[in-house]
């Protein structure tokens, strides 16, 4: 097996001659960082909603949050995110869904990435949120309630702040898995960092270098992230609990 | 708003089935073999030889670092190579689905070695005490007495990651392997029936995911030592 390695090939211009292939791959970088990001916004404020609706005295906004939650659980996302990418445009009114795919074309990608990752993670960050409020001790709902909070006071001045801060460590793991589900969306055509990578082996035949390059990034990631959750779990820490502060 | 036409998918229902016996082959030799290998990286990862712990965390953490979609494109680079120069196959052989197999297996070992490693580590250790007392070597102790334990704990854990599996297979459409996703594409493709076929795909992964983690969650109870 004669393979040329060839690393320069990151510095040398790529066919529109605008930038060269490492440019390719760091703006892949910044649509993977961006889509990630904003896609855990969302997911977070949907999740924090369900979560929240799981636990409430009322039936019928229990049912919604646990078929929220097991309608994104239970479809794989590629086939979610064809779903908001082919399906949705076609399902909804004609106004809307030509006005949809008129727009610039990465646009809707972004957009339909954004929403498939942003609705996938907030059904995993829906059980973390449940199980954080389940786990305080009843007195603290009942406590709440007798000092004259309403339902939707006690949960969020008493119940809620407990709660999320619980569930910081365990979410650390839903906001690593956001980074690399946003991989996935390379196959609806979005420029994210592994859409990259093919793109540079396509016109370079350098698969190692590329795959390597990319491997990398997302390990970059994976290590920045970490330090950034550790230093959050580190502040947010409930003293009193399991490793939670003296 | 469009009209949905369901027309095009009972005369296409043995293709879908093949692609779904491809779906089912994968998802089987992936968990079978990832759990496997992850008990053997479990128990690497918990031994006292410091090598082969290193090599068990470093591995583990290297694969739960990476996207999927990166170890698959890694795999459909690499094995094709490996089976041309080991087994001299002619260029150009079909070896996707090995490919596949290999990457998910390999993938998902990782996730299987922590589920175990935190099986094993559940067992109180009086356990291998008692085994040891009676006279049992390390490596019997924790096939007799420790492993059997620990993996009926976490049963429905393993079979919860299966689920999981089962539905990341359909990302074998990087490769243009005709898994059960990949099948319904190309029908809906060839039709231009792609909305029906993409609602139709998804139903059918919802309905065997959702049936799959309720019976989970009812061996669960049943299971629990």
């Amino acid at each position: 097996m004669a393979y040329h390695w060839n690393w320069a090939v990151f510095a040398s211009p790529e066919p529109s001659g605008q930038t060269t292939y490492l440019g390719w791959m760091l703006a892949g970088l910044k649509t993977t960082v961006t889509l990630s990001l904003s896609a855990w916004l969302l997911a977070l404020v949907l999740g924090i909603l369900m979560g929240t609706l799981r636990t409430v005295p009322s039936r019928p906004a229990r049912l919604l949050a646990s078929a929220w939650v097991e309608l994104f659980r239970n479809v794989p996302l590629l086939v979610q995110l064809f779903i908001w990418y082919f399906v949705l445009p076609e399902l909804l009114p004609a106004a809307i869904g030509n006005a949809y795919k008129q727009m610039n074309p990465m646009l809707q990608q972004f957009l339909a990435a954004w929403i498939c990752l942003g609705l996938f993670t907030s059904a995993r960050v829906c059980e973390q949120v449940r199980s954080g409020i389940e786990s305080l001790p009843p007195g603290q709902k009942n406590a709440g309630l007798a000092l004259g909070f309403t339902l939707p006071q006690t949960y969020r001045f008493v119940l809620l702040p407990m709660a999320l801060r619980i569930v910081v460590p365990p979410l650390t793991s839903e906001f690593l898995n956001i980074f690399k589900n946003s991989a996935v969306c390379s196959t609806i055509g979005l420029l994210e960092l592994a859409a990259q990578g093919r793109q540079l082996v396509d016109y370079t035949a350098q698969p190692y270098e590329s795959f390597i390059a990319v491997t990398l990034f997302y390990l970059g990631i994976n290590v920045v992230v970490m330090a950034l959750m550790r230093w959050l779990e580190a502040r947010t820490r409930v003293p009193g609990y399991m490793g939670g502060a003296q | 708003m469009m009209d949905l036409d369901w027309s095009s998918i009972p005369g296409a229902l043995p293709f879908l089935w093949q692609g779904m016996s491809v779906t089912l082959e994968i998802t089987v030799v992936a968990v079978v073999l990832g759990i496997v290998w992850g008990t053997l990286l479990a128990l690497m990862r918990l031994s006292g030889a410091k090598p082969l712990a290193w090599f068990a965390t470093a591995y583990v953490n290297l694969f739960r670092s990476i996207p999927l979609v990166m170890v698959l494109l890694w795999f459909f680079l690499l094995v094709p190579q490996l089976l041309e120069s080991v087994l001299h196959l002619p260029p150009g052989s079909d070896t996707r689905l090995a490919s596949a197999m290999t990457g998910f297996a390999l993938f998902e070992s990782a996730y299987y070695a922590e589920i175990i490693r935190a099986g094993i580590q559940s067992i109180p250790k009086g356990q291998m005490a008692a085994a040891l007392a009676l006279g049992m070597g390390h490596g019997q102790a924790m096939r007799l007495v420790v492993l059997p334990q620990a993996l009926r704990n976490m049963l429905p854990l393993l079979l919860t990651q299966g689920i999981i599996l089962f539905q990341d297979t359909s990302l074998v459409y990087v490769s243009a392997l005709a898994d059960f996703f990949g099948a319904a594409y190309k029908v809906g493709d060839r039709d231009g029936r792609l909305v029906e076929l993409l609602l139709f795909s998804g139903a059918v992964y919802f309905f065997i995911s959702f049936a799959a983690s309720r019976l989970v969650a009812r061996l669960g109870k049943k299971a629990s030592v």
